[in-house]
């Protein structure tokens, strides 16, 4: 062969290596996008026995961290690009979704898959007009974690319901800079999904809200300035340094690493916290309700993960057929055969807190259910509100929005005064709601 | 005599200490893959420990690595060679046929770089799911051929400047047509010209990050996919997150280490006439 006949042979090899195959087409093949986090992954590793049990679907997963797969499947569902059957999604984006004609609905669900076991607050948070549009994974709320040497060293006991002033003050008793003890975590990075996630039900106990009944923003108001202050103060003096780059994970790795005397964060870091493999405090973690202020009784924080199938899947049915499997109890059931208990995941279902082998492992559980049952994201704040949301405001624009505020408050760490950095957001806040065109 | 020699001690401790300093990120990279998650996550940072393997096992047997680097290994190539496939020509006529506005040409293309790639993802997008090649190796290959483009352009044409015009003026006069100028006088001339602006344009291909995590969901991912799949949100990742990382960037770094005297005799190329 002339070298010129071989050069453009092997263009001609690479040009059929690049382009697309063509499939088999006697499988359906279902694409699953998924976050990474410890019960995606089992899910992922326990797929095999769903497609050894339907050997007509094969799965295809693409699991990406939270940020990159938000914004991965807002550009595909919104583009109707349809390259996705099964969307891993939270219950923010769900009823949106839905209202925008994306998700297609979980109509006449078998009896078999009991959907009246799926507590009623998570089932409430993935309906739009009283219709199901994702089934549930996981779920859930928040908690107080502490450190139940470091207490006991103090002479101080956790009250059963703390308040947000007690927990400033056993903070400053078991703080020790020294030797890089801190008394107060909490999340300090910016974005509507981190720092604001605590400040916003923080805001809620203090008697505040983001907006009024007419959508005008409200953070300029005292409660606000009481919350981001009580938040600012407590993590400047108390909280770990450098606490605006910490998050879920580096909080969870500085609690675990025995560097934080009280963590308040999501319920799904008691199964984190309790394992020994992963936590060096294993056997001195406490626990308590998320702290409450002077209004009680005003949404808290719900989360859950769920999976949806967008209505442009063009496999609508092998995807239904994953999604009723892998939420259903028979799922939770092979998951504890298959890895214990304590590695179910949590939240969802009542037939789980209902079994004395759950309730063993995880002396936790019944905390986490209350906190679930208790966190009313339809509740009204203290005063009355025209939108719904836990620890986020049920809007498309508060992605932006919370994350723009979240950038504002991280700031209060670093120096900038509280009054400044609300003034700031208030009028951030005022600017983008005109722009929406709020009242709507 | 003993002022240059403290010259030379004090270049090579300079010269040390910033390779030191870039080298480290990678070292404590490789370090931390060989930790449990606790030990990763250990304050202060661990130098001594008990080596482990398990992350490396976890990482092989939640993805299939072999996929996600021939995908890696195609789409950088790809994208390398069709990126020269236009830089060459563009390259050669404006260096040794400029014309008024050549530079002004040069200008806008590096200009087109300063543009965020997200500022163009809906378009892209929408353009990819009409074309049907969404997660596709030979829409990657485009996309990279074109965000390297300019830099291809404007490093062969820099090379190309340093090519003495009178040699290409007498093949001219021996007969030779732009074909032959091309083939036998200008390419064996800029070769390592060429060889180093291909060896810079795989590394930005390999390491690319946003438009393969935009555009591909499985089948055509490469590896910069597979290491983000090992951040996670919830849950200690770092171990994981620096195995994989590590098997990711071998490949290029052996390749790196393998071509950098040509990759150093190219960039320095004309820089001493």
């Amino acid at each position: 062969m002339r070298p010129r006949h071989r050069l453009a042979a092997v263009l001609a090899a690479f040009v059929a290596a690049c382009w697309p195959g063509s499939q088999a087409l006697a499988q359906a093949t279902v694409t699953i996008a998924t976050v990474n986090n410890g019960d995606m992954v089992v899910m992922q590793r326990l797929s095999s026995r769903f497609e050894q049990q339907n050997p007509d679907v094969k799965l295809r997963w693409v699991v990406l961290e939270e940020n990159v797969l938000r914004q991965r499947l807002t550009t595909d569902i919104s583009t109707k690009a349809g390259q996705f059957d099964i969307l891993t999604i939270g219950n923010y984006e769900v009823p949106i979704w839905a209202k925008q004609g994306w998700l297609a609905p979980f109509d006449n669900l078998p009896a078999s898959y009991d959907v009246n076991d799926i507590l009623a607050p998570v089932r409430t948070g993935i309906s739009h007009q009283d219709k199901l549009y994702a089934l549930p994974f996981y779920a859930e709320s928040a908690m107080t974690y502490y450190r139940t040497d470091l207490l006991q060293k103090a002479g101080i006991t956790m009250p059963a319901e703390p308040t947000y002033a007690q927990i400033r003050d056993i903070a400053a008793k078991i703080t020790d800079k020294s030797s890089q003890t801190y008394g107060l975590c909490l999340r300090g990075k910016p974005g509507w999904g981190e720092n604001m996630a605590f400040v916003t039900p923080l805001a809620t106990a203090f008697g505040g809200q983001w907006f009024d009944a007419q959508w005008k923003p409200q953070l300029d108001t005292p409660a606000w300035r009481n919350a981001v202050t009580w938040y600012s103060t407590g993590l400047r003096e108390y909280g770990p340094p450098g606490a605006t780059s910490n998050g879920f994970n580096e909080n969870l790795a500085l609690f675990a690493g025995g560097r934080c005397g009280i963590w308040i964060d999501a319920s799904v870091a008691a199964g984190l916290l309790y394992d020994t493999k992963q936590s060096q405090v294993a056997d001195k973690v406490g626990f308590a309700p998320m702290p409450t202020g002077e209004f009680t009784g005003g949404p808290t924080w719900l989360w859950s993960w769920n999976l949806a199938i967008p209505a442009t899947s063009k496999q609508q049915e092998a995807a239904r057929k994953f999604v009723l499997w892998a939420t259903s109890k028979d799922y939770i059931r092979l998951v504890a055969q298959e890895n214990g208990w304590v590695a179910v995941p949590p939240g969802t279902r009542q037939s789980t807190y209902d079994s004395p082998d759950y309730q063993k492992v995880a002396p936790f559980a019944s905390f986490v259910q209350k906190a679930i049952m208790s966190a009313n994201p339809s509740a009204q704040t203290r005063n009355p509100r025209p939108y719904t949301g836990a620890q986020f405001v049920a809007i498309p624009e508060f992605q932006g929005l919370g994350t723009q505020v979240g950038q504002t408050i991280a700031s209060t760490l670093t120096g900038t005064p509280v009054e400044q950095a609300l003034r700031t957001a208030q009028s951030a806040t005022e600017r983008t709601m005109r722009q929406a065109g709020y009242p709507k | 005599m003993r002022s240059s020699r403290r010259q030379m001690l004090l270049a090579t401790v300079l010269g040390w200490g910033a390779a030191l300093l870039l080298f480290f990120p990678i070292f404590w990279m490789v370090l931390t893959s060989f930790k449990s998650e606790i030990a990763a996550i250990a304050t202060p940072p661990q130098f001594l420990f008990a080596p482990t393997l398990e992350s490396y096992a976890e990482v092989q047997e939640r993805a299939d690595y072999l996929h996600f680097a021939l995908n890696s290994v195609l789409i950088s190539v790809g994208g390398t060679l069709l990126a020269l496939a236009f830089a060459i020509p563009a390259a050669y006529a404006m260096a040794f046929h400029p014309t008024a506005r050549t530079r002004s040409t040069l200008l806008w293309m590096l200009s087109t770089k300063m543009l965020p790639p997200v500022g163009v993802l809906v378009p892209i997008y929408l353009l990819f799911r009409s074309l049907g090649i969404l997660d596709t190796r030979s829409g990657l290959v485009v996309i990279y051929a074109l965000m390297n483009l300019p830099i291809v352009v404007w490093m062969l044409f820099t090379f190309f400047k340093e090519v003495p015009g009178e040699i290409l003026e007498a093949g001219r006069m021996d007969g030779a047509r732009t074909g032959s100028e091309f083939w036998h006088l200008l390419l064996p001339l800029s070769v390592p010209g060429i060889a180093s602006t291909a060896l810079l344009s795989l590394i930005l291909c390999w390491n690319e990050a946003f438009w393969s995590l935009n555009l591909t969901t499985s089948e055509a991912a490469p590896l910069t996919t597979f290491i983000a799949s090992f951040s996670s949100p919830q849950g200690l990742f770092f171990a994981k997150l620096s195995a994989a990382s590590t098997i990711a960037v071998a490949p290029i770094l052996v390749f790196g280490w393998l071509s950098q005297r040509q990759l150093v005799r190219g960039l320095t190329f004309g820089a001493v006439k």
